[in-house]
This record gives C-alpha cells, structure tokens and sequence, in this order.
C-alpha cells in the first residue's frame, strides 16, 4: 500500500505516451553486426545500431551532424561508422573522428550516442537522460538465457500505440474470444482473478482448476506425459515490469496433483516473455519469445512453439490494428474500463507517474 | 539524450546578479521559454554594442528548475569585443535576447575516464559536467588553472563539492599547471585510450594541450574543447584590413571582430559559425604588416604556420611583441572570394 501525497490523475488517455528515462529494446542481440547498420527508431528516437571492433553494441542518433544524412545507410568500418553521404567518421561515443577536405575536427562535431545494455538476448537502449541510465534497472527476463529454460521469438511490427499491447497481455480473457482455436476457453471468463501491484511492478494471477486442456496445452502435455489425457489446473501469472515488459508464467498441470500449492512437478510450464517498445505514439516494436522449462533438448519442440505462438499472436495483431484504426476513426469517444481491466490500469498508474516525473503529459501529442 | 542544436531567440529576463570573483559577474537568466540546459550548452545573446546588434556566447553555469534559471558567469575582459561591458552592467528587471540552450560540447557517456580542464573563466562550461560525472559515479579529475584565486571563479564551490578530485593550480602562488605533466599522465595511465578530456580555457593553453596530446598520440577526437573564438595570442587591438580588389581599406576597432567591421562597411563575405570552427569564412592572406593571431580551430597548426588564410570571424592582426611599440596600426590584406 501506498499513502499518497495526493490524488493520482485517472489515466485512460486512448493515445498513451511513453517514459523517455527507460529502458526498450531496440533489437534483438542477432540483429545487431559489425558488418551493416540497422536502423530503427525506438521511442520517437532514429537510431544507427551496429558493433564496434569490440563487438559491443552502439546506438548513434540516425543523423549525421552535417547535415542530417541517415548514418545507418553508412559503413561499419572497425571502431567507426562513415556517413555514406560526405564520408565524416563517427566513433562509438558519437565523436567525430574524420572530415572531409580539412586538416581539423571540428570541435563541435558529434551525434549523440545512446546508453546500451546487452541482456537476456537483447540490445536494449535508453532514450531518455543518459545520467539516469542504471542498468541495474533493465526489466527481468532472465529466462531468455538461463540454461533451465528453452525457447525462441520473434518481433511483431505492430501499428497501434503500445498501452493497446500491454492491455492485450494484462488481461487474458480475451484469449477465449480471439484464440479460441488454441488457447482460448470458456473458463477463461469465469475464473477470478487476482491483482496486484508494486512501485514497478504489476502482477495479475489467474488459476482454472479441473478443466479440459484446449489443444496448445495438450499437445504440451503430451510432449512431456506422451499419451496425456484428463482434466488440468491451469494458471497464469502476468508479471508487469515498467515500462512495458511483461512475462506470464503460464502452464498446466494434472489436476489436483498440487500445482496451485506450488508442486508443478506434473505438468508443463512455459513463460511468454513479451516487451513492447514504443517506436512512434501509433506504432510499436513487440518482441516476443516462448520459454519452456522441459524437453529442453528439443528443436523440434522449440520451432512448434514459436510457430504456434506465431499464429496465436498474429490474431492479436489484426485485433490491435483493428483497435487502433477504430480509435482513429472515432475521435471524440472515450474509453470505459471493465473489471477485467484492473491489471491494465494499473499498470497505467505507473507509467502515469514515470512520466510525470519526466514532466511529460499521459497524452502522446496528437498526429 | 536531449540535444539542441538548433538555434531560436527569446527573451530572457535578469532575475539576479552578484559577483563571482574579481571582475566575474553572475548573472541569472528567467528566459521566455524555459527549456533544461544539459552540460556543455551555452546560450547566445544578441547585444546592441555602439548601435551593432551583436551575438555572442555564455555557456551555462547553471540550469535550476527545469532551465527556468539559467546562470552564467561572465569575465570583464578589458580587451573584450564589447560584450562583457555590456554584460556586466545588467540589472535585474533588464530584458535580453537570447537564445534556447545550444549544445555544441557535449559531455559523452562510457569513457573510463574524464579529466577537465578549465583555464580561468573557462570553468563556467565545467561546472555543471563536473557535476554530472559526480552524479554518475563516474572517474574524473577537475583542473582548474588561474592567475589568481582573486579572480577564479567558483574555486571555493567546486573544491566542497568535488575534493580531491579538484586539482587547483594558481600562476600568482607558483602553482603552475605544467601541461606536459597532465598530459603525459594521461599518457601513461592504463585507461589513456579511454579517457577524455574535456577543455575550455585561454587559447594558449588549449593550444599548448592540444600540442602534447598529439605528441603522445593520444586519439584525437578524445579531446574535446569549446572555443568562442575569444582569446588569441595577444590582447586585441586596432588593425586595417586591406582589400585591393575592392580598392578599400577597414578600420577593425579592438572591440569589433574583422566579420563584423566588414559586414559593417558593406562587404559582403559569407560565414556560417562565427567562432572559428567551422572554415566557411576562409578567406586568402596576400600580405601582413605585424603578425595573424588566428584564434580558430579550423586550421592546422601548420596551416596557421604559413600564414595562407585566416578565418574571418575570429582572427585578427597585431602588431606582436616587436612592433607594439609601433605607432601604426597592424594591417592584413586580403582576397576575397
């Protein structure tokens, strides 16, 4: 519980603005070579990313200070990047370490050059005021590469603000309604649900004790317990982290063998590890993996995931498209929250603060 | 990472002033538009000298309460080009025209190691990095060298807030900054490839650094400096500019740079920067009669050596230690483009 200092503003702004002092990932660590620039804007911000002779990751302003020409259409060349339009050199501190046709560097010379962070599988970046930048601060996801856990991802490009995502994951009632060939089932609306939340964090817990597996989670079952039939307790766990990361410890297990109680031993777990960032107030970068905990030897097992998980989050992308086209197209109507929703409104309460304290408005400024 | 470099004008109103040190006044701005001034920004203001509006740049000391109060500090420079008269008698209740903060030395993030220097009133673009290094945990020294502790300001503050990372060196006590030493130290140490520093100060002395990091071949764009072209190798003084294609002669008074007396008697020259970094106006020397005190960072040393070019905006003629007794004025000619 906290005691406020005063009355927190409701937020239910349908465009949500995101927090500069953060941490988002901008790629996957893959991604990310000495060999060509990948550009990519991450939280309203063009960004150059590359390696450098060290291998580490660099993330410049996609600018060059010249005059403006996009870097990440330049060369990796060791230690520096060179704009392809006049050929000035960059190092990876943004410095300008070469001009054309002059005997000096101006002094003035540099792009800014990015916080960056290498975890859990991804190249993170913080956008905001490098001073705040602790990478003690970098959201959980530690089972992209621990050696207890398997799995692979993708990235979603999806064209909706990233509050609509982070609604999405917050309540997953609607898995009953869009994912009814997979995951979704009736209990999924009449189970409670549990919520609550921290200074960072938010978790919402949900269990379904004695049900039918819908078929995503008997094909699991059967690869862990082959020839698997019968009832199932199943739970998620959404696990919220600010700004926009958000893990859901999901699985089932046979029924009344103890799984609530904190004894999975007979069953399957998997985690969806999902972090959303924002790229413009209307588009965002949702990167996503599924991580299991057994048949870790398993590639076969690992690629029917990601393929299944694929088809599960593509029909959430037409939906969030969809959304963000209707809110679009109907300006002057508000949004109303459901019970459901309690997940998701907190988890706006956080961000709510986080951005005023950067003195920045709930509200993305309009298109 | 906010940065600005771009530049648009406001105004900005004097809240307060008091002195720093001798002949250093403190003067906070309230600007039209507050906007964070982040370390290594300054502002410029546009100032009516001799019925001339003129630019010139502060850098900010201080950004309070999200850039709502901009201080700096600013140096009465005796042979100054005007502004710092004007300057130093503002009063709070006066209204300037100023610009937002503009970034043009930023302080980088993931160095091993910062060293500053600042060489007199060159530690009002220090004070607030030194600040964010402490903030961020980071490793740095601050140097600070002065003629004086009379006249170095914010000498007390910063020895408090920073101990013995504070390395304090006063011409007037025989405390002397030997250049060679710094350098050579950075030089020696293991994080020498990785370490920056960041200068501002008389030209002589950023000269003289510039010399030794090169001949400890240390990287170059490690070194970082800001200039506004305001110091030079000799005080300024009145000099004529010849022009023969134009068949005219400029008298360029001591508070008036050579870009502005030429603009002013009608000759159109082209410029982008105006202190001296930038090589747009470059133009051709054919004859000096004293001696070029260059002033920019554009040319090279050897560059400046020969005596080719100057920059316009910046450079001026003197008559140097030989003809100062001379009664005629200095004189440079020039081509123009």
């Amino acid at each position: 519980m906290t005691i406020l200092e005063s009355p927190p503003v409701t937020a239910a702004s349908k465009i949500f603005n995101f927090p500069r002092n953060a941490w988002y990932v901008a790629a996957w660590d893959h991604e990310v070579t000495a060999k060509q620039p990948l550009a990519r804007t991450i939280a309203g911000r063009p960004l150059a990313l590359w390696r450098n002779g060290d291998g580490r990751a660099v993330a410049l302003a996609d600018a060059c200070w010249h005059r403006l020409a996009p870097l990440s259409k330049g060369k990796v060349l060791g230690d520096e990047i060179q704009c392809p339009y006049h050929g000035l050199r960059y190092n990876s501190a943004g410095r300008c370490t070469s001009m054309p046709a002059q005997e000096t560097i101006n002094p003035s010379a540099t792009v800014p050059s990015y916080p960056v962070v290498e975890r859990y599988r991804y190249v993170w970046v913080w956008v905001g005021d490098p001073d705040l930048a602790d990478p003690s601060t970098v959201p959980d996801m530690h089972q992209m590469d621990s050696s207890d856990w398997a799995g692979d991802g993708e990235t979603i490009y999806a064209p909706c603000n990233y509050q609509l995502i982070l609604d999405n994951l917050m309540d997953l009632t609607h898995e009953e309604f869009v994912h009814s060939s997979s995951i979704g089932q009736d209990e999924l609306s009449e189970a409670e649900f549990e919520v609550s939340h921290s200074e960072r964090g938010v978790t919402v817990t949900r269990w379904m004790r004695d049900i039918d597996a819908p078929p995503f989670w008997l094909k699991n079952m059967r690869d862990k317990f082959p020839g698997f039939s019968g009832k199932v307790d199943r739970w998620q766990i959404i696990h919220f982290e600010a700004p926009s990361t958000i893990c859901i410890d999901v699985g089932v297990a046979k029924a009344g063998t103890g799984a609530p109680e904190g004894d999975r031993s007979q069953g399957v777990n998997g985690y969806v590890m999902n972090t959303i960032t924002p790229e413009t107030a209307r588009t965002s970068h949702y990167f996503w993996a599924f991580m299991r905990n057994y048949r870790l030897e398993s590639q076969t097992i690992t690629t029917q995931l990601r393929q299944g998980v694929h088809g599960v989050f593509g029909e959430d992308e037409d939906m969030l498209a969809a959304q963000q086209r209707a809110i679009d197209a109907n300006p002057d109507h508000e949004f109303y929250s459901l019970n459901i929703d309690a997940g998701g409104m907190w988890v706006r309460r956080i961000l709510d603060r986080m951005l005023q304290a950067e003195g920045l408005p709930s509200a993305a400024a309009a298109k | 990472m906010a940065v600005n470099t771009q530049t648009w004008w406001q105004q900005g109103r004097v809240v307060e002033t008091s002195d720093l040190a001798e002949g250093v006044r403190r003067i906070v701005l309230a600007p039209d538009r507050p906007v964070h001034a982040v370390p290594g920004t300054h502002v410029d203001l546009r100032l009516d000298l001799d019925g001339h509006s003129r630019k010139r740049s502060y850098s900010v000391v201080r950004s309070d309460d999200g850039g709502r109060r901009l201080t700096l500090g600013v140096q009465l420079a005796p042979s100054s080009r005007g502004g710092s008269r004007h300057m130093h008698g503002l009063e709070p209740g006066d209204v300037v025209e100023m610009t937002g903060p503009v970034q043009s030395f930023p302080l980088g993030v993931g160095a091993d190691r910062y060293v500053l220097v600042a060489g007199g009133i060159g530690v009002t673009a220090l004070v607030a990095m030194a600040d964010a290094l402490r903030r961020r945990g980071a490793d740095y020294t601050l140097v600070l060298a002065g003629r004086s502790r009379r006249v170095m300001a914010y000498l007390d503050e910063l020895v408090e807030a920073h101990g013995d990372r504070v390395r304090v060196f006063v011409d007037d006590e025989d405390v002397r900054l030997d250049v060679g030493e710094l350098v050579g130290e950075i030089a020696g140490s293991p994080a020498a490839a990785r370490t920056e520093m960041y200068m501002c100060g008389p030209i002589r002395l950023m000269d003289a650094i510039r010399r030794a990091w090169a001949a400890h071949e240390l990287p170059e764009p490690n070194l970082r400096f800001e200039t506004f072209g305001s110091s030079g190798a000799w005080a300024a003084e009145d000099f004529v500019v010849h022009l023969p294609q134009l068949g005219r002669s400029v008298h360029v008074g001591k508070d008036t740079s050579m870009l502005d007396a030429l603009e002013d008697a009608g000759v159109e020259v082209m410029w982008d920067c105006r202190k001296g970094e930038c090589g747009i106006c470059q133009v051709k020397v054919l004859d000096v009669n004293g001696r070029i005190d260059h002033r920019d960072v554009f040319l090279s040393q050897q560059q400046k050596e020969t005596y080719a070019s100057l920059c316009l905006c910046v450079a001026r003629a003197a008559r140097g230690e030989s003809g100062s007794g001379s009664a005629d004025p200095a004189a440079v000619t020039l081509h123009l483009p």
